[in-house]
């Protein structure tokens, strides 16, 4: 059973960390919640659209958490949670509005628009955002109780696993569900999506909405974790990362962003002490061998994604 | 600037998100050029410099992503084509920092040469005045050459429909090659004369993707009238807002493009494709 | 001025075309056609290319505006909706070229069919592969003889299956009306009797009313029970298959100078 293996591979996250050195587990924290970014990445590219702007949802997750703590003395870490979902969906449903009648470049180029206004806005009014300096986040409250310090890190780790997998089942249920479907028939044939009834334009608000949620709980988990958010949470680097961990990944299920996402932040932790010049020729490079070797992402390496009943399908043509 | 991107993609059909770098690299070689060899003692040869910079660039650069990627990826998914221009430009942006460092880099010379224009009784700095002939003499050029040689026909024959002309015994991964050229060369021109009138640090390349897809989008993609025109529009926009709110320069520009492409979201120009079915 | 089709009773028409007229620039697609489609015929469309066939099918579901004229529908006036609403109302069409989904399966793009009709496009927690839709996707399937198919891409079918299973994609939203764009172009000469063999028991076991564009005359001789010919947005001859084909003027348009 897929349910099964899932969970099982879950109860691996859940009893190894605490034995593992610190930073690993820190490592791994910003991994799965970046991972909910990406997973939005990866819906909207079901449906044939590539956004270079996701950043835009993970900054307002992580700046709503920097705000519900300066300006409304919120600690409590469900509660920001709860804004963050709210803040992410009311910014994509505004959005959406616009985004969702362009394609291709379009689509990609829009987003990174209003991705760097956001970071314009979150650079220059220091007096609110703290400009360069961005905003400190302080422990976070959970359900009352702060947690102590010695398991602070752990805490967060926890917290953010299962509510990442919480949500990647209800992005795999998404996928599976007739909207899912239909999204990925728009990627394949907007006309006959049309003569069957179904409207294009609603298909890709609902999937664009839902990614910028996922994203912006990302941005909150992210956030917390490193205690620190910089205006960077909005530049087009990151969303750029987004993008490649989702290739890196694969489309092909709702897992890959995690794994990708692992891969990812361990790679970087290294490739970035050894060479930072070239850090960025690196993905590039990498890029470039995905989309010519391996379209179907790190995922499809292995093989196991198939036989494991995971893998729904290629992305490419 | 604007008007490579927009010409190449008219033809291409592949909006090519490294041209911002192309735009980089010609700002780069240009200043470095100008640094190196430039002598106060024959002002023009600076410009001169900043030119061939720029040509340099567009023929070599231009030709090698055309051939070598973008023709793997004709005909394929339009995400993949994005991603491959995108791949394009990470390795640029660190080429840039490889080549010429992540200190700033300041050539003003061919600025300060202009010396000051008085007008009516103000005085004005002298280059953004070459840079503005400039724009339009290439602006004018390429309109020349779309609409009166033999060239310019070909293109809009390829544009128009590809088989019939490849048919008709044009060769069109050719003509393809050299659109990409012509609009590679165009970005680094871009590039390479506004050189002197910024400090030019790593990143340039991506902010002015990102101000030159503003400037397309509100034109209509593929319409160098249009290019124009939202060029026009853009600086006007960002000239005001400088003037009156200097924080919001950035938003001027969104802020036209998110008008116009509300009233009009093929751009003023643009053309609504229909599919045919 | 187009032939007015005076045979037809006037109460029954389930679809008709009031005056419809579209030029595109100097060419004429459809000029003043009045038109009457009667409850449950299976009408055959012949016509030179360019002379407006398929542009009849656009208009008519709103794929593309009408320059004047009227479409009613049922006694509705349904000229100016978009395709999305046409289909709503009953009126479904296939495709000259097979508009499939390349990337699902044969059988994930007839369920996707039936769930959009059931009005379920918005569902975002159900599964799409319910128990029940599953069973009608593959009773549809077994209908159009693509059972075999059933678990392939549908980029991956041949020719003669993809047509089918276009139909069967239109077919599957049960409408009132089944407009078709060239059932059998792109299959070959042997296959085609083998897909209109397939298709016209079911058309006419449900009572759809059919309308079918199609090139090959002997296609529609055999098949459609009453034949207009088009030239130049014009009826130039309507009737009884034998009869139209017979018409000299018909001849002319479709065989060349003869």
């Amino acid at each position: 059973m897929v349910i099964v293996r899932a969970l099982m591979g879950l109860a691996l996250f859940l009893v190894v960390p605490p034995f593992l050195p610190e930073w690993i587990t820190f490592l791994l924290t910003l991994a799965w919640a970046k991972a909910l970014a990406v997973l939005g990445v990866v819906l909207l590219l079901r449906g044939g659209l590539l956004t270079f702007g996701h950043a835009l949802y993970y900054a307002v997750g992580a700046y709503t958490a920097g705000f519900a703590v300066k300006f409304l003395g919120v600690h409590e870490g469900l509660v920001v949670l709860v804004l963050a979902v709210v803040t992410g969906a009311t910014t994509s449903a505004l959005l959406g509005l616009l985004l969702a009648r362009y394609r291709g470049v379009h689509f990609g180029l829009l987003n990174l628009a209003f991705s760097m206004v956001l970071y314009a806005i979150l650079l220059k009014f220091y007096a609110v955002t703290g400009g360069t300096d961005g905003l400190r986040l302080p422990t976070p409250l959970l359900a009352g109780i702060k947690p102590p310090p010695q398991s602070l890190r752990l805490t967060i780790y926890y917290v953010t696993v299962v509510l990442t997998a919480l949500l990647l089942y209800v992005a795999h249920r998404f996928t599976a569900s007739p909207l899912g479907y239909t999204l990925r028939a728009v990627r394949d044939n907007e006309v006959r999506v049309e003569y069957m009834g179904a409207s294009v334009r609603q298909a890709i608000y609902c999937s664009y909405i839902v990614a910028g949620v996922l994203a912006s709980v990302g941005g909150v988990l992210a956030g917390f974790s490193v205690g620190h958010i910089v205006p960077e949470v909005s530049f087009w680097t990151q969303s750029g990362e987004f993008v490649f961990v989702a290739l890196l990944g694969g489309t092909g299920s709702v897992v890959a962003p995690i794994a990708g996402s692992i891969v990812f932040e361990f790679v970087r932790n290294y490739a970035f002490k050894y060479s930072p010049y070239t850090w960025q020729m690196t993905l590039g490079i990498v890029l470039l061998i995905i989309i010519f070797f391996l379209p179907g992402g790190l995922w499809s390496l292995t093989g196991l994604a198939r036989r494991w009943g995971f893998a729904t399908r290629r992305w490419t043509r | 600037m604007s008007a490579g991107l927009t010409f190449t993609y008219g033809v291409v059909r592949i909006l090519n998100l490294a041209h911002g770098n192309l735009y980089a690299l010609g700002a780069y070689m240009g200043a470095w050029l100008v640094l190196g060899w430039g002598s106060s003692a024959w002002p023009v040869l600076s410009y001169l410099l900043l030119f061939v910079a720029a040509v340099f660039i567009g023929v070599t650069a231009g030709p090698v992503i055309e051939r070598v990627f973008l023709r793997r990826v004709y005909g394929k998914a339009e995400e993949i084509q994005i991603l491959l221009t995108f791949s394009i430009l990470l390795i640029l942006e660190d080429v840039i920092k490889l080549v010429w460092g992540v200190s700033p880099l300041f050539a003003d010379k061919p600025y300060t040469y202009m010396g000051l224009v008085r007008l009516g009784g103000v005085d004005y700095a002298g280059y953004p005045f070459l840079l503005t002939g400039i724009a339009v003499v290439t602006g004018l050029l390429l309109w020349l050459v779309v609409t009166r040689t033999r060239f310019g026909k070909v293109l809009i024959s390829v544009i128009t429909d590809r088989e019939v002309s490849s048919a008709l015994g044009v060769n069109v991964p050719r003509i393809y090659t050299l659109a990409f050229t012509l609009g590679a060369v165009f970005a680094a021109l871009g590039g390479a004369f506004t050189a002197p009138m910024f400090s030019l640090v790593p990143g340039i390349g991506a902010e002015v993707i990102v101000v030159s897809f503003a400037v397309v989008a509100i034109g209509g993609l593929g319409s160098i009238g249009g290019a124009a025109l939202g060029a026009l529009l853009v600086g006007l926009a960002r000239a005001t807002a400088v003037h009156l709110f200097p924080e919001l320069d950035l938003f001027a520009i969104y802020l036209i493009m998110a008008l116009v492409l509300l009233v009009r979201p093929q751009g003023l120009f643009g053309q609504v494709e229909a599919r045919r079915i | 001025m187009g032939l007015r089709d005076a045979t037809m009773d006037p109460v029954s028409a389930v679809l008709e075309t009031v005056s419809l007229t579209k030029f595109f620039g100097m060419v004429r697609a459809a000029e003043d056609l009045s038109l009457r489609f009667q409850e449950g015929e299976l009408v055959g469309i012949v016509g030179p290319n360019g002379s407006g066939k398929t542009t009849l099918l656009n208009v008519i579901t709103g794929y593309v505006k009408p320059d004047r004229g009227r479409i009613r529908y049922q006694g509705r006036d349904i000229t100016g909706l978009p395709p999305r609403a046409v289909a709503d109302l009953g009126i479904a069409r296939s495709f000259q070229m097979p508009q499939l989904y390349l990337s699902l399966t044969v059988l994930e793009n007839l369920v996707l069919a039936l769930a959009i009709r059931a009005g379920r496009a918005r569902e975002f927690w159900a599964p799409l592969a319910r128990v029940d839709r599953l069973d009608d996707a593959r009773r549809i399937l077994e209908q159009f003889g693509l059972e075999e198919h059933a678990s392939h891409d549908a980029g991956q079918l041949p020719e003669g299956a993809r047509k089918l299973l276009d139909v069967a994609l239109s077919f599957a939203r049960r409408p009132r009306i089944l407009l078709m764009d060239e059932p059998t172009s792109g299959v070959s000469a042997r296959d085609k009797s083998t897909v209109m063999d397939t298709l016209v028991p079911v058309l006419k076991g449900t009572g759809v009313t059919t309308i079918f564009v199609e090139h090959d005359m002997e296609v529609v001789q055999r098949y459609a029970e009453r034949v207009l010919a088009f030239d130049e947005g014009k009826v130039v001859a309507a009737g009884s298959p034998d009869a139209v084909l017979a018409d000299p003027a018909v001849r002319r348009a479709l065989l060349g100078r003869a």
